[in-house]
């Protein structure tokens, strides 16, 4: 048996995010007034083993999904 | 003395980069595949430019845990020299083995172009041949050059010297519109604290031969392997 998880990977507050920026400028050429703080991460989802602990998949983001040194990651399990 | 270039699938300045080891040794160094897991007797490995698994999840990301890598980790805790350019840069901070991040460029565009870089720490075996403060014209090509550190690294690269360039102007002032990719504090490439590794986003290897614009390379390849031959 497997069950589902979801990893939400954001940059860090104050880390420059130019693509959200990017999204933010365009959204305001479209005429949509008012937008503001655009940020884009990634969602990454996966089928685990079942008794995967909470801690592997804590590992997983350290060490692989997200850079700790720019990103913050949420774990969720569907 | 024995050169490893490390190549990865989607690894694409080997070649430029042998061309340059080649100048400067008259030897042709090893081409080596990613999935080795040894490397005997290398004086110096160097980890080239290009796109590894078209740069996926993160630039270098997938590269860091290639096989080969567990043993690059090794070498460099033995002290073995290690230079990384461009995506090989991007590789030694995904392993950890250089402290920051490489972010997406402030322009969000692939920049390919010459740039100035001022020699900052030159009392390295990398560096010897260029003066302190002395400028070199080297290309960039890159779309993740943009260099970040948080207050607690930059401190630390602070206090052991290891900025090793500074994006600058032709005349080595280092400013905002200098800086080719908003890296933090015109940072295109930093040392481990022991000084025997070196990244860098530019391209040192393509400045090196007649036909390229400027030679401004040969004396780092010259301060990387002469030392080792």
């Amino acid at each position: 048996m497997s069950k589902k998880i979801s990893v939400k990977v954001t940059l860090k507050k104050g880390v420059l995010d130019p693509q959200g920026k990017a999204i933010e400028h365009a959204l305001g050429t479209l005429g949509f007034q008012g937008v503001e703080n655009v940020t884009q991460g990634k969602l990454i989802e996966m089928d685990v083993a079942d008794d995967t602990t909470d801690a592997q998949i804590k590992e997983m983001c350290e060490q692989l999904l997200a850079n700790p040194v720019i990103e913050d990651y949420e774990i969720k399990s569907a | 003395m024995k050169t490893a270039i490390i190549t990865f699938p989607g690894t694409n300045r080997e070649n430029d980069m042998a061309a340059a080891v080649k100048l400067t040794t008259g030897k042709s160094p090893d081409l080596i595949w990613h999935k080795e897991t040894t490397l005997e007797n290398y004086d110096l490995i160097i980890l080239p430019g290009g796109f590894s698994y078209g740069d996926y999840l993160r630039c270098g990301a997938m590269a860091a845990h290639s096989p080969i890598m567990k043993e690059i980790i090794a070498q460099a805790e033995k002290g073995t020299r290690i230079f990384g350019v461009c995506n090989g840069f991007q590789m030694l901070i995904e392993t950890r083995i250089l402290p920051g991040a490489l972010l997406k460029n402030k322009n969000l565009k692939f920049i390919c172009k010459n740039v100035h870089l001022r020699s900052e720490n030159t009392d390295t075996h990398f560096t010897k041949h260029l003066k302190e403060g002395s400028v070199i014209e080297v290309p960039v090509a890159h779309g993740d050059g943009n260099y970040f550190a948080t207050p607690d690294i930059l401190s630390d690269l602070a206090a052991n010297d290891q900025v090793a360039f500074r994006y600058c102007d032709a005349q080595g002032n280092v400013s905002e519109e200098a800086n080719a990719n908003g890296s933090i504090d015109n940072i295109a490439g930093i040392y481990n604290k022991r000084k025997t590794i070196l990244g860098m986003m530019p391209h040192p290897e393509n400045a090196t031969l007649s036909h390229q614009k400027t030679q401004d390379g040969v004396p780092l390849f010259e301060g990387i392997l002469n030392g080792l031959m």
